[in-house]
Formats: C-alpha cells, sequence, structure tokens
C-alpha cells in the first residue's frame, strides 16, 4: 500500500516574535521545525505500512530549505521524500497550496504508484486554517476524513477504512471507501525513534525536488500569490491578557513576612479582595 | 545493524570530529559519524575564535564561504578590580591582511557550514544519534559502537572518540576516568544583539574588523578563571569561566558572575542599547597537559576536548581540537595505506605526530600553569587590585611628588603580599611558565 503524507516546514511558533510596528511574523533567525500536527500523521502512516506493507512518500511544498523537514522526516522511516518548490508557488494562501499538492499527489501516484492513503496534520500552527489538507481530497476526489482520532480497521484489499472522528460532543465512528485523506488529530500517538537503519537510510538518501513543470502543474495562475484570492486586510496583536509578574524578594526574610510580602502584592493590585477576604471573618467575630 | 564495515567511525561532530572526518573522506575512506545533537552546532558552544591556521590546513580556502563574524584586529588583555581595569592592548593594521589570523564566529553557524563540507567530501552523518557504548572483540579490541537507536549498531576498522569534554563514551568504555573538578572550567555566555554600526563606533572598527577583550581580576570573586567580550558582526559574545572545583566552594553562582561582569564599570558602557539574545553554558578542559588521558587503544583514539586539548593560557581549544583530529585521520589514512590493523602500536604514530606540533609542544610548556594558578588565588583578586591601586597613585596628579608615589606603590605591593611572597610568586609564575 502506498501511503503520501504531506507536511509542512514552520517556523517554531514558541520562537517567533511579532513585528511591532507591522505586525508580521519576524520569521528570520527562528528556528524551523516540522508542523507538529503532521508527525502525528507520518507516525500514523508508518504504523500502517509496517503493519501491512507499502511505502510511504513524504511531500511538502515550500522554499528550498524546507527541504530540511524532509530531511528530517526521513529519518523516521519515511522511504522517500518530494518537494515541491518553486518561485511560482510564494504568497500561497490556502487555496493554492492544495491545487499545487494535489497535482503532485497525481504525479506522484503515476511515479511511485496511486495512494490510497493521504495524510495531514489537522493544520499547520503558522495558519492554523485546517483548510489546505480538505481541499486536496476534494480536487483529487478522495474520501476526506478530518479530526481523526483513531484508525480502527483499515483494508487496502477491501478498499474499506473504518475510523475514528472527534466532533462536538462525542466521537463519530465513519466507515469509507479508500482512497482516502485523513487529517490527524493531536496526541493520536508517539512519533517513533528511527532505528539506526532508517537514519543512515535517510542520509544516503536523496531529497526529490521537483518544480511545477517536474509535478506535472499545468496552469501556474492557480499558484502562488496568483491563484490566492485571499486579501490581508488589517493585521493587529491581540491585547497582552495577563499581566506582568511581580516578584518578591524571599532572600532573608521568614515565611511569615514572605506571605505578608505575597498578599500585600495581591491586595495592591486587587483592592476589592482585601475587603471581601475581611468582611466574613468580622462577621464570625461579631458572632462570638 | 548496518550492514556493512566503516573504514572509521567518528563519535561527534564538533570542530575535532569534523576535520578527522574530512580528512579521511578527502582521502577516500568510508567514514561514518556520529552526533547526538539535532543538527552539527546544536551542542557546541565556544566564545568563539577562530585560529585560522588549524582550519587553513584542513580546508585551505575555507574564508571564501565559512559564516565568519570578524577578523580580530585587536586584543585586550585586562586584569581588573572592582571599579577599574588596568589594559595592555594591541591592535595592529598588519592583521588587516588577506588571510587574517584569527577571527570571531558563532559556533552554532560555522558547524554547520564545516559540517557541509564534511558531508560533501562524502562523510555520511547521523544527528540525533548517541553513542552509547563501544563494541569489543574477544581481545578487547575496539570493533565498532552501540548507538541508542533501534538496532543500532556500527562496526569500523577504528572509532575515533570526537565526543568532547564529557567524554561519555571514553567514560563508560573504561578508556579514561572522570575529569578532576579542578580540571575542568565552567563557563558561561550570553550573545547580544547590538547594531552594526553601534559595534563599529564603539570598538573604533572598520569592516569587518573585530576586537577581543580578555579580562581576569576580582570579576571572577576569587576563583580561577577569566571573562571574555567577543566582537561579532552583529552580536556581542561576553562570557566567563571558572574552574568547577572553585564553584563548589564559592557561594557564588556562575549567572551571578556573568551579571556581575555585564556590570562592571568598564564593561557595562560597552553593552549599552544591547539586547540578549541567547545564552549558553558549557565545559572546557582546562588540566593541561598532565590531564590528557591515554589517546589511543587497540581501534580507538582520541581528539579535541574529549583529550583535553586546550590551552587554558591562551586561550586555544578550536584550532587544537581541528589539529589533533587532523593528525588522527592522517594517522588512520596512513595505516590503512600501508595495510596496517588499527592496533594500539600502530595508532602510537598519532601521539608522534602530536609531539611534533605545536599541540604537546604548547601544553608541555605550560604543564605547571594549571597547578600554579589552581593554588595561587592572589593572581585572580589581591594583584588586580595593586596593579589598579598602583597605576592610579600614579595617574593622579594630586601635588604629591613622584619618589613618594613610587614608595608608595611599593609599599603596597609589600603590606598586600609581602617580600618573599612577591618574590615566590614570581619564581613559582617562571617556573610554570618556563
Amino acid at each position: 500500500m502506498h501511503i503520501v503524507v504531506c507536511m509542512k516546514q514552520v517556523p517554531d511558533s514558541a520562537q517567533i516574535r511579532v513585528h511591532p510596528v507591522t505586525n508580521t511574523i519576524m520569521r528570520q533567525g527562528v528556528p524551523t521545525i516540522i508542523n507538529p500536527f503532521d508527525l502525528f500523521a507520518l507516525e500514523e502512516a508508518l504504523r500502517w505500512r509496517d503493519r501491512l506493507g507499502g511505502e510511504v512518500t513524504a511531500v511538502t511544498m515550500g522554499p528550498p530549505p524546507a527541504e530540511e523537514a524532509l530531511r528530517k522526516a526521513m529519518p523516521f522511516g519515511a522511504d522517500r521524500a518530494v518537494l515541491l518548490s518553486a518561485r511560482a508557488f510564494a504568497g500561497s494562501d490556502t487555496l493554492a497550496p492544495s491545487y499545487a499538492l494535489s497535482e503532485t499527489l497525481r504525479r506522484i501516484g503515476r511515479e511511485f504508484g496511486d495512494p490510497q492513503l493521504v495524510f495531514t496534520g489537522k493544520q499547520t500552527i503558522d495558519g492554523d486554517t485546517a483548510q489546505v489538507g480538505p481541499g486536496i481530497a476534494r480536487r483529487l476526489g478522495l474520501n476526506q476524513l478530518t479530526y481523526v482520532s483513531r484508525i480502527a480497521e483499515l483494508d487496502p484489499a477491501g478498499g474499506r477504512i473504518v475510523v475514528e472522528r472527534r466532533a462536538e460532543g462525542g466521537v463519530q465512528v465513519l466507515r469509507t471507501a479508500l482512497p482516502a485523506l485523513i487529517t490527524m488529530l493531536e496526541g493520536t500517538n508517539e512519533i517513533r525513534r528511527g532505528s539506526l537503519d532508517d537514519a543512515y537510510r535517510a542520509a544516503l538518501a536523496p531529497v526529490i525536488v521537483w518544480n511545477a513543470s517536474d509535478a506535472g502543474i499545468s496552469d501556474l495562475t492557480l499558484c502562488g500569490l496568483r491563484g490566492s484570492p485571499t486579501i490581508v486586510k488589517k493585521v493587529f496583536a491581540p491585547e497582552i491578557r495577563a499581566a506582568k509578574a511581580r516578584l518578591i524578594p524571599v532572600a532573608e526574610r521568614g515565611a511569615a513576612q514572605i506571605a505578608e510580602d505575597a498578599l500585600d502584592a495581591v491586595f495592591s493590585l486587587q483592592p476589592g479582595v482585601e475587603a471581601a477576604l475581611l468582611r466574613p471573618a468580622q462577621g464570625t467575630q461579631q458572632g462570638t | 545493524m548496518i550492514g556493512q564495515t566503516f573504514d572509521a567511525i567518528v563519535v561527534g561532530a564538533g570542530p575535532s570530529g569534523n576535520a578527522a572526518a574530512y580528512v579521511m573522506a578527502k582521502e577516500g575512506l568510508k567514514v561514518l559519524q556520529l552526533e547526538r545533537g539535532e543538527y552539527p552546532g546544536s551542542k557546541n558552544v565556544q566564545g568563539a575564535i577562530l585560529y585560522a591556521d588549524a582550519l587553513r590546513q584542513i580546508i585551505p580556502d575555507f574564508h571564501e564561504d565559512a559564516p565568519l563574524e570578524r577578523h580580530v584586529i585587536e586584543q585586550r588583555l585586562w586584569t581588573m578590580d572592582d571599579r577599574s581595569h588596568v589594559g595592555m592592548h594591541y591592535r595592529s593594521d598588519d592583521f588587516n591582511e588577506e588571510r587574517p589570523n584569527r577571527y570571531t564566529i558563532i559556533r552554532a553557524e560555522f558547524d554547520k557550514w564545516f559540517s557541509r563540507k564534511v558531508r560533501a567530501a562524502g562523510v555520511t552523518l547521523l544527528c540525533e544519534t548517541t553513542v552509547t557504548d563501544l563494541l569489543r572483540d574477544a581481545d578487547g579490541r575496539v570493533t565498532g559502537v552501540r548507538t541508542d537507536r533501534g538496532g543500532g549498531t556500527a562496526f569500523a576498522d577504528v572509532v575515533i572518540l570526537a565526543e568532547g569534554v564529557n567524554g561519555l563514551v571514553g567514560r563508560r568504555a573504561g578508556l579514561r576516568g572522570d575529569p578532576a573538578p579542578e580540571q575542568v572550567a565552567l563557563a558561561v555566555k550570553e550573545m547580544h544583539f547590538l547594531p552594526r554600526d553601534i559595534i563599529e563606533n564603539r570598538f573604533n572598527l572598520r569592516g569587518g574588523e573585530g576586537v577581543v577583550i580578555e579580562a581576569m581580576g576580582t570579576i571572577t570573586a576569587g576563583m580561577t578563571g577569566t571573562g571574555f567580550l567577543y566582537t561579532n558582526q552583529e552580536s556581542l559574545s561576553i562570557g566567563i569561566g571558572c574552574l568547577v572545583s572553585d564553584f563548589a566552594d564559592s557561594p557564588m553562582t556562575p549567572y551571578g558572575l556573568l551579571e556581575a561582569f555585564k556590570n562592571h564599570p568598564s564593561i557595562r558602557p560597552l553593552l549599552a542599547q544591547s539586547e540578549c539574545k541567547e545564552y549558553a553554558a558549557h565545559l572546557i578542559p582546562e588540566g593541561g597537559y598532565r590531564a590528557i588521558p591515554e589517546l589511543v587503544g587497540d581501534g580507538w583514539i582520541v581528539v579535541g576536548d574529549a583529550g583535553q586539548f586546550v590551552n587554558a593560557v591562551h586561550r586555544e581549544g578550536s584550532n587544537l581540537a581541528m589539529t589533533t583530529g587532523r593528525l588522527a585521520a592522517e594517522t588512520v589514512v596512513a595505516l590503512k595505506r600501508r595495510g596496517d590493523k588499527a592496533t594500539a602500536f600502530h595508532l602510537a604514530d598519532y601521539k608522534r605526530r602530536l609531539e611534533e606540533t605545536f599541540v604537546m609542544k604548547d601544553l608541555r610548556k605550560y604543564k605547571g600553569i594549571p597547578s600554579f594558578l589552581h593554588g595561587n588565588k592572589q593572581i585572580f583578586g589581591l594583584y588586580p587590585r595593586l596593579f589598579s591601586a598602583a597605576a592610579q597613585t600614579w595617574l593622579r596628579v594630586d601635588g604629591t611628588d613622584k619618589r613618594t608615589k613610587e614608595k608608595e606603590i611599593l609599599a603596597s605591593f609589600r603590606k598586600g603580599r609581602t617580600l618573599p611572597g612577591l618574590i615566590g610568586d614570581a619564581v613559582k609564575l617562571a617556573r610554570a611558565w618556563r
């Protein structure tokens, strides 16, 4: 069985900062990682390959440095890696990549066998749209299973799959026919540590790099900025909700003094709290 | 298990491991390199100064594409008391040469570049792969390594241990003991971002020129150690380090020392307006010649920090690492050519090669220095104070005649250290330096 995993290289969101004037994300010098949700997709694909045999192809679209994401994916045990990279793809929103990737998947199918399953993470951590996976499914006519928490049954010969899907208020058990596209929920598995053999094979294996024409993409007006109807009207930074932490010195102070200082700090910020706490205490006193 | 035997396995992708792997691969050997970090350089910390000569012997045209920050044209050596510093500066336009002698670098970037060269030379590098142990045959000969990955063994004719200061593999395999606390320094450093033009104005630099400040004195709170400040293109590296044994006996913390150093009146203005971007800490082997462990055995050879190859007096380490890596590689290549096995007997050729270079000559020259510095803490407290007071007495114009000032200065030294003490320190230092 051939399984394709679509993944994305994203800036490590724990380390990005927002430009104070333009409110755009400052990507320079920020380390990149594989979109964490995609690792659940990759692990699920590897598990089913290990169980049923076949191959896993990891594919990503991005600028040339995105090869690094594939280089990181290979030692987990992916059999091959395809990078789709061309200037024409720059400035994509979510519609354009779904076109470019679906065409790439067609080409991958012609080259390495049609995939029976396509995996993605439930969404990326930089865009958070969860639109590209379903977009690919729609364009390729794959049955789409989003927010999947577990694959209960997979029968490639019978062309059947049963999954559990997280939905509002419960879990749906869905059955459909292959080929299908699955967007995988977080926390559904744990990415493995590839064996030494996997790591060695990955170090020697090339990453296949395709441009638009290599991937069989005919209509460049559907790619990149031109193929992206989304218009950013305004970018703004959210209000910072939490106040800054205040440090209370503890050196050479007894526990009672530290407690006193802590209470003073709380009361000075929230004058109402002190009054509220004192009220019942006084009430008790009056009662006795 | 990787189903083939390599000519060599290199444990570690720092300067020594990269040098060794590169030289062997260039000579056609099949080399597997294992690095525990996510990428080469991710675990590595250094000030950092690159001494060009050692790298030039391996990659002659490295300056064409290596990520270099600034070439050093000025060196400042400071002894500091709490409010002052007495400095010796050397700046020369001669250092603005076609092939500069020293550069400041940022190791994370530099190591990535070096590793690209190593892989381009044909080395197979596996990251996030920790070597846990050495494999041996019935005769005790090392035949390969065990890793923390599944099915994780790999075999080779020789294992080059370029595993860094902690040297866990060699220690676990019983090749050497744990380093003593007085043989290892703990250094902390910060990277402070500062716009290029501010750095160049502040340090009197043009273009790619750079300044290095090395400092000792009361900044280490009586401990054996030094501080430094290096200029990069758009950042300053500032750090301080002391012997681990001294930290163990001191109430001072490493970060406390660094904070105090950063706030010293001689340093603070240099850091003004800068923003701390990252901080790091690392151990430095500073035991010198006497701390060097056994360097070769049947099927194994030790290079870089794992072999204690650091000249603490001159703040040199990465050049010794690269040189030892290169010499180990040349030894292995020569054995291979001759068809000799990598036995302790044949690998001992590495030690002979080391003796002929600055590596062993310098380390032997300074073999008495570590114990001298460890046992003579007045070097780091009393003397910097005396120098500073002397300079101030001498320079302050206050109606006192110069002869009286001279007498005051001499008296302060005698009072501070006594005449026999002064003579004793001079003799001990001279002996250690010889």
